[in-house]
């Protein structure tokens, strides 16, 4: 976005998706692994969700998908996944590579993923 | 009798102007980027949705369900604590885990970059270790994408800040030759540094890097920034790369340089972004400069007739700079939220960027 202070706060109220919240960083990430333009990657991860592509800003319903999917929320709900955890839901959900869960299974051992 | 209306300026403060003003100042600002670069003109309509925006008397101003776009950030953990190269931070005593996770619970971020305080690739180099460890835990524990940012900031490898000759300097003596010399030696180094630098924060796990500002010491600095994005693209190609303007247009610092045999110097963004993909670049951050005698209406038509063009030449995404003293922005360190919402709102239903 830019500089400086407070800035985003603006940005993401007027334009933005809504992040954790919302979908909004699960549409960022399809678009990152798959150079989606952002039109094509809502559609992506709407479809991936079985919603809307106007549910991935919708607070209220995105909030029930997460929870239910066990993407992790901005809530940090006792037993529901959370930070990694939420991560390795996300790459399956998605069907996309994310860095740091292959780091996370080649450090415990889990497996060693193809793209490594 | 003609309506009045309430105009942010580029140096942040409000005036007045007419209905007629405004609209005038609406189509000067696009004939002023039509006239510099060229490219598809706006259109009666997205003049029109300009003017709407810029003429109503709310304080605030947002898209329509289903026009939301991404938000990808430059420096961003490090302007809630100590600030950017040590001025205007908000002085939190806090790290840069916790400035991720304020971001992702509280601002409702979709993604984050992570810098060094200097935040160029030049001293990361040298606490590197340090970079790895805090990116390490925070991806422990954050859901949103992270991404590593530096400036390629090529001004700190010229003397006294660095081993080699300043070509600026060499310039003024007439020494072209020497210059050019100089600006080739010092991209060298250069693209080897944000190489090094970016691999190691991959490997420690991040999504990717972000490469801002690029263009800072003009085709000097963008050649050295493309030639690592290409580099990185064929060592990791998962790797997200997003690469953020530091102007709207390359200066010929050298003059002679060429990338994919197209000269830099003078590049426009519908030229820049098709060479960055090339590159290898998965998310191009084209830069608007903002005039701080002219209205944020005015500049904002310009901004969205260059982004027309960019959008058109773009097969990667794009997300343009919308930060102080860019992208319609005033130049204040607090901008106005009028202001950011109204250029918010304008490039994302008029120019339909992916995101800022």
């Amino acid at each position: 976005m830019g500089d400086i202070l407070g800035m985003c706060i603006t940005h993401s109220i007027a334009s933005g998706m809504g992040g954790a919240r919302t979908a909004g960083d699960l549409v960022a990430r399809v678009q990152m692994a798959r150079g989606m333009k952002t039109k094509d990657a809502k559609k992506y991860v709407a479809d991936k969700l079985k919603v809307s592509v106007l549910d991935l800003t919708d607070s209220t319903v995105m909030t029930v998908v997460r929870e239910e999917l066990g993407l992790g929320c901005v809530a940090q709900l006792p037993g529901h996944p959370k930070g990694m955890e939420a991560k390795f839901n996300i790459a399956k959900l998605l069907d996309i590579e994310i860095n740091s869960v292959n780091k996370f299974k080649q450090k415990t051992g889990m497996f060693t993923p193809a793209s490594a | 009798m003609m309506a009045n209306t309430m105009q942010r300026f580029g140096d942040g403060y409000l005036r007045e102007m007419t209905e007629t003003e405004l609209r005038k100042d609406i189509e000067e600002g696009a004939h002023d980027a039509a006239d510099r670069c060229g490219g598809s003109p706006l259109s009666d309509d997205e003049l029109k949705h300009l003017f709407d925006i810029y003429a109503s008397p709310r304080r605030f101003i947002s898209v329509e369900p289903g026009n939301e776009i991404l938000l990808s950030h430059d420096g961003g953990t490090i302007k809630l604590n100590v600030g950017v190269s040590g001025g205007a931070g908000l002085g939190l005593d806090i790290g840069r885990r916790t400035c991720t996770e304020i971001y992702e619970r509280v601002l409702g971020s979709d993604t984050m970059d992570f810098g060094h305080v200097d935040y160029s690739f030049k001293p990361s180099k040298n606490i590197l270790a340090d970079e790895q460890q805090e990116m390490e835990q925070t991806l422990l524990s954050t859901i949103i994408p992270i991404y590593y940012g530096a400036m390629p900031n090529l001004g700190s490898y010229t003397r006294p800040d660095g081993p080699f000759r300043n070509p600026t300097t060499l310039l003024t003596e007439g020494k072209i030759e020497e210059a050019r010399e100089a600006s080739e030696e010092m991209m060298e180094a250069a693209t080897r540094d944000m190489v090094y630098v970016a691999s190691g924060m991959y490997e420690a796990g991040a999504d990717g890097v972000n490469f801002d500002t690029t263009g800072g010491f003009g085709d000097v600095d963008f050649l050295s920034t493309l030639r690592a994005c290409e580099i990185l693209k064929k060592k990791y190609p998962n790797m997200f790369i997003e690469m953020g303007m530091a102007a709207e247009f390359i200066l010929g610092i050298h003059g002679a340089l060429t990338y994919d045999g197209v000269r830099l110097a003078g590049l426009w963004p519908h030229q820049q972004v098709k060479l960055a993909a090339k590159a290898g670049v998965t998310v191009y951050g084209p830069v608007v400069n903002t005039n701080t005698r002219r209205s944020c209406a005015w500049n904002v038509a310009r901004l969205c007739t260059m982004l027309k063009s960019c959008m058109e030449a773009a097969e990667i995404p794009v997300h343009p700079n919308m930060g102080m003293g860019v992208g319609g922005s005033p130049l204040t360190d607090i901008i106005a939220s009028d202001a950011v919402s109204r250029g918010s709102t304008a490039v994302a239903e008029i120019s339909r960027v992916d995101g800022l």
